[in-house]
């Protein structure tokens, strides 16, 4: 375990000096406090991230990811070399990249937040959720992007696919979403469309964000069962289950290929 | 006109002389209004000195003013507290209080029966089943009462005020809280209803149906639980009220169904789930609005006929319009949309491009409910993109095509 914390301690203070990882920070600073100066308040700033956060973290996540791994390439060979066990090495790894990424993501959207907490009331229960939502997804698609790095020996390869992924989550997905709503208009479609939402990371931070908000009440009928569901205890149980079974299935299947890899 | 007619007219009014004031108070001569009315003649003042009165049903038969004084509280329980069936009753600055529900009848704190003239003024009413009740009134002004119902549950709370088959009423700076209805009026005609405020109701702000020739003015309906509904009326005006915070699945600022011949003009419609719905309306001008803040700022169904949206402004909506149909013939003129990407080349304050408000996405939800659960997701923001792109993914059912480019637009006063 201690062998893990090495690798991470090394890899955390690798990544802060990285300056992809610095432009990323200021990125959702300069946002966020753009957001605050065009006269937002903490409600309103919230619901414009909410997007960023979803198109944003995943996107982030997945190509970093993917790049840091085939990078770390030679790093990771040395180090076999040495009496590191596999998981070890791989859980540090990991960590080493999302810990940064979250604390990131943090910085850069809390910072304003606690800035301007004097000036304008902050709903902290949307502020948390939407942090929450977003470290949620920067440890999934993290998990994700492994994954795919170690699937695809080929770099440009490993890369497309990142993209496909996102794009699938983050898209294509929904264009589904709205197929199956105007097929199967005749029909309950409430609880499907709930097993739908959740198996997708995107979608289920999306929603669990905007029931928090007003708009949640035009979301009509469709909208009432949802926030009769994720508001129960059950429901937020279910929903974080299904967010942290999206890192925690990739970092299984990631392990195992990691641990058979021929480096 | 000849002079016995003159000298009959003039022996009809009460001799000013004789009109005298009668003194209500507990303990006094007078215990109880039942017994001042006895004692009273018409044109005669009872004047109800402060303390609480429970008395069985009051009824007014006599043309008097009864004043409160210091705030009397006259209790109820079973049974209805003050019934007129008097014209010209005069009734200011009482409290009433505690009518219990019934299934069986309409009881009200206040009841107007086939009475004109009366004159309801300054009252507090709270707790009671129905508030005012009018019925088969004519000519009455209820003045800036406030009435405060239980809350409890739609079936166990009467309207505040209820108005059925009456006319030429006033009902002017009310304050309506906690009922079923705030206003509640059915076959009522030519009555102005101004400056009140309805709100926290259980069901809706304002509920009409068949009252044709009813102005509204400077009311406030903020946060009822769904919203108010104006149905199966000619000629309403409705004009410069507020619409606010009325929220649920199909819940609207303002639901008009079957309106012929109105104007909505002026309004402010925020905050709600729906700002404005019209389904069946005929010739109605809907002018000089703001939909502000709403999930939906106006749907509009396809059996509007001659229906026009005129200057108004829509900023802030989720959804500017909706529609169901496409061969609505609702027309779109000189209104401000925040959505506009448009250009003013001429400089006349008007865009030189058409604006079609009703959004691919908007008119998907309104056959597709379950759709709106993709509100503010990425692939909808695409889709928005994808109409820019290719504008002819727009439903073109409804089109602006002179849209202001300010709010107000050019040229107006207000």
């Amino acid at each position: 375990m201690s062998n893990a914390v090495k690798v991470l301690r090394y890899q955390l203070r690798d990544i802060v000096r990285n300056r992809w990882m610095l432009a990323y920070g200021l990125v959702l600073l300069a946002l966020t406090e753009g957001l605050f100066r065009l006269g937002g308040d903490g409600g309103r700033v919230i619901l414009s991230l909410l997007n960023v956060v979803l198109i944003l973290v995943p996107l982030v996540a997945l190509t970093f990811g993917t790049l840091y791994l085939y990078n770390a390439r030679e790093f990771i060979e040395l180090l076999l070399t040495q009496p590191v066990g596999r998981g070890a090495m791989f859980a540090g790894l990991w960590g080493g990249l999302a810990l940064p990424l979250c604390l990131i993501l943090l910085g850069g959207i809390g910072l304003p937040f606690l800035l301007h907490v004097a000036a304008s009331p902050i709903p902290t229960r949307s502020l948390v959720v939407l942090l929450g939502t977003g470290c949620l997804l920067t440890a999934a698609f993290t998990a994700i992007a492994f994954l795919i790095a170690l699937r695809f020996e080929d770099r440009a390869r490993g890369f497309g696919s990142a993209l496909v992924v996102w794009l699938i989550c983050a898209v294509v997905y929904d264009g589904m979403v709205l197929l199956v709503v105007t097929t199967f208009r005749d029909y309950p479609l409430e609880t499907p469309l709930l097993t739908l939402i959740l198996l997708n990371p995107l979608d289920l931070g999306r929603v669990l964000l905007l029931l928090d908000f007003d708009v949640a009440a035009l979301m009509g009928y469709t909208g009432a069962v949802f926030k009769r569901f994720l508001g129960t205890s059950l429901g937020i149980g279910v929903g974080l289950a299904a967010l942290s079974a999206w890192t925690i299935v990739p970092l299984w299947f990631g392990l195992r290929r990691f641990r058979r890899r021929d480096f | 006109m000849s002079p016995w007619l003159l000298v009959a007219l003039w022996s009809l009014q009460a001799p000013a002389g004789t009109s005298r004031t009668l003194h209500v108070s507990p303990g006094g001569p007078l215990p109880t209004l039942t017994a001042a009315l006895e004692a009273a003649a018409a044109g005669d003042t009872i004047v109800v000195r402060s303390g609480v009165y429970q008395e069985p049903e009051i009824v007014v038969r006599k043309r008097v003013t009864i004043l409160g004084e210091g705030a009397p509280v006259l209790r109820g329980g079973d049974h209805q507290i003050l019934r007129i069936v008097a014209d010209s009753v005069t009734l200011r600055g009482l409290v009433f209080r505690d009518v219990s529900p019934s299934a069986v009848d309409d009881r009200a704190a206040i009841r107007v029966e086939g009475a004109r003239g009366c004159r309801i003024e300054d009252n507090t009413v709270v707790n009671s089943y129905f508030g005012i009740y009018l019925a088969k009134a004519a000519g009455c002004a209820i003045l800036g009462n406030r009435i405060t119902g239980p809350a409890t549950t739609e079936s166990l709370t009467g309207n505040a005020i209820h108005s059925w088959s009456s006319e030429d009423l006033v009902i002017e700076g009310n304050v309506l809280r906690g009922h079923r209805d705030g206003l509640y009026f059915e076959f009522t005609t030519d009555t102005k209803v101004r400056d009140n405020v309805s709100t926290a109701n259980l069901r809706y702000g304002i509920h009409f149906m068949f009252s044709h020739g009813c102005s509204y003015t400077g009311n406030r309906f903020i946060a009822n639980r769904a919203g108010s509904a104006v149905m199966y009326s000619r000629g309403v005006v409705m004009e410069g009220n507020r619409f606010l915070e009325s929220r649920g699945a199909s819940i609207y600022g303002l639901l008009g169904k079957d309106l012929v011949d109105s104007r909505i003009t002026g309004n402010l419609f925020a905050s709600n789930t729906g700002g404005l719905y019209l389904e069946g309306v005929i010739r109605v001008e809907v002018r000089g609005n703001e939909f502000m803040s709403n999930g939906w700022g106006a749907v509009v169904m396809a059996d509007a006929e001659g229906t026009r949206f005129e200057r108004n402004r829509f900023q802030e909506n989720s959804f500017d319009v909706s529609t169901n149909g496409a061969n609505a013939t609702t027309r779109f003129a000189e209104n401000y949309w925040d959505r506009y990407p448009g250009y003013d080349l001429d400089g006349d304050g008007y865009g030189d491009v058409p604006f079609a408000p009703v959004r691919l996405f908007a008119f998907i939800v309104q056959q597709h409910d379950p759709a709106l659960i993709l509100q503010r997701s990425f692939f909808v923001s695409l889709l928005d993109a994808a109409e820019r792109v290719a504008p002819i993914l727009t439903p073109r059912m409804m089109e602006d095509a002179r849209p202001s480019m300010a709010w107000p637009a050019p040229g107006i006063g207000q």
